[in-house]
């Protein structure tokens, strides 16, 4: 009858499969997959300098671009989906209402018509940056899903947390700062890692309004080379790196959270 | 008896309906300043609802509920300064399961009584000592045992300097080892003159330390008396079958 929390699950999104604890031992998939691509990579390149090495030369900006498209689009969601998330739960009618037609509209629209559209309304308002458009663009549409992902774990807090809270003369929102939200987030963190993956994969889809990423990148030498085959060969692997390794990292930040506890 | 003191709670038919249930029906009782009330009853008589409306964790559907001679359910009351004087020790303690003893102790010390964190932890250390517990200040609540976590959950509680506590089955969710240690501390609070509503089934504490006794049967409040009335000579039938059953 302790008030430990019971270990709560929310699986939101597509991301890549996080590595579990259980995943011991020398052959993983996780390892076949990330030093397979290195290995297979580098074999690439050391055995055929062109067009591989030069396609791997030319790439790197693009990786660039993807990961500060990532970051800020992943920044941006986390404050939208708070809002959103409280929204949500709120009491208060119109705040509720909001959050609940923004879930419900961005759900229903593909990401890409989202970023052709948010991308040519923004165009006609002020010129931004096509970064700037794609990283608003991907927040968007992520901060409804992770909107879902902070209710959903505000939701998994005992209730009778908030009534101790409320019980010490505690309002709303002291409640919610001091005693739900900081638990929230350990139940949070799992899903929003996943999120994060996922939106480093769509992060892919900015390259048609002109976001020189690591997929346009590729487009770009693969153009003017003709070596089509080849050079998306390049971009998967490097894309499969990329996403394996941060889902290293998230699984390693995921058991330091848990053993906090 | 105390009946010349200030009034602490004055509940005058309160009801309470969940759905098609009543969980309350009409139910009338003070409780006076400094007066120990245990709320004994079967389970679902409505005893934890009545507890519950008195700090307004549970909202009335009709009657009024005056704490401190404040109409708790009326618009322009702020609730929570009504809680700041009213503490609640939860069945399942309820403590803050990210902060250690001593943070649960001065969160709302802080936050809601605006004291300095020096002062705080110095009222909360006082108090951890107190329930025998001050050694246990930078742990966790997981580390603790249940009779441990309760006696912090009576701390947490005291540390406001509240005008009244209100206990909820404070020892039902324990191992029986542990019921002793968290009783030995509530019987050390009423002695210090706290302002007590206690709902349990610990007919032992019932008997030293209710100034009054209140049996509930189905949302009503149907014997009321002296402790020696009430386990000596109860005159209604399903009080009489109750106490046949408990003791």
């Amino acid at each position: 009858m302790t008030n430990e929390a019971k270990k709560q699950i929310i699986d939101v999104g597509d991301g890549a499969a996080i590595p579990r604890k259980s995943d011991l031992g020398l052959f993983t998939a996780w390892r076949i997959a990330f030093f397979g691509a290195i290995g297979g990579l580098g074999y690439l390149a050391y055995s055929k300098p062109d067009p591989y090495f030069n396609i791997l030369k030319f790439v790197p900006d693009g990786i660039l671009v993807t990961f500060q498209v990532t970051l800020g689009a992943i920044c941006l969601a986390i404050v939208l989906g708070l809002i959103t998330g409280l929204g949500r739960i709120s009491k208060n009618r119109i705040f509720n209402g909001l959050a609940s037609l923004y879930v419900e509209i961005i759900r229903g629209i593909p990401l890409l018509v989202q970023i052709f559209y948010i991308y040519y309304a923004l165009g006609r308002v002020v010129k931004v940056p096509a970064i700037l458009s794609a990283i608003i663009a991907m927040a968007v549409c992520y901060g409804a899903y992770m909107g879902e992902v902070v209710r959903a774990g505000i939701e998994s807090i005992a209730k009778g947390q908030t009534e101790a809270a409320l019980s010490l003369g505690m309002n709303g929102r002291q409640t919610m700062l001091h005693v739900i939200l900081p638990q929230a987030v350990k139940v949070i963190l799992p899903p929003v890692g996943n999120e994060f993956i996922a939106l480093l994969k769509d992060s892919s889809l900015v390259s048609i309004i002109a976001v020189a990423d690591l997929l346009r990148r590729g487009r770009e030498f693969a153009s003017e080379s003709f070596t089509y085959f080849e050079t998306y060969t390049v971009i998967a692997l490097v894309y499969l790196i990329i996403t394996l390794f941060f889902s290293k990292i998230i699984g390693v930040l995921e058991e330091r959270v848990s053993v906090n506890k | 008896m105390s009946t010349n003191k200030r009034k602490m709670v004055e509940a005058t038919e309160i009801v309470k309906i969940y759905g098609s249930f009543k969980a309350l029906d009409r139910v009338s009782f003070d409780v006076f300043d400094g007066e120990k009330v245990v709320i004994i009853g079967p389970s679902g008589s409505g005893k934890s609802t009545l507890l519950r409306s008195i700090n307004r964790l549970e909202v009335i559907d009709r009657g009024r509920i005056l704490v401190d001679g404040i109409d708790i359910n009326d618009q322009k009351t702020d609730i929570t300064k009504i809680r700041e004087e009213v503490g609640m020790v939860f069945q399942s303690f309820n403590l803050f399961p990210h902060k250690t003893v001593l943070e649960n102790l001065t969160l709302a010390q802080v936050v809601v009584r605006k004291r300095s964190r020096q002062e705080a932890e110095e009222r909360a250390m006082a108090l951890l000592e107190r329930v025998g517990l001050a050694e246990k200040a930078k742990a966790y609540p997981g580390k603790l045992s249940g009779g441990q976590q309760q006696r912090v959950a009576i701390a947490r509680s005291l540390a406001m300097d509240p005008k009244m506590l209100l206990f909820d089955e404070p020892t039902s969710a324990l191992d029986p080892e542990m019921i002793g240690e968290v009783l030995d501390v509530m019987k050390g609070v009423a002695r210090e003159g706290m302002t007590m509503a206690v709902v349990t089934h610990e007919m032992g504490f019932a008997r030293e330390v209710a100034d009054r006794v209140i049996f509930m049967d189905a949302g009503r409040i149907v014997e009321e008396g002296t402790p020696e009335h009430f386990f000596t000579a109860p005159t209604h039938d399903r009080a009489k079958l109750f106490l046949s059953q408990i003791l």
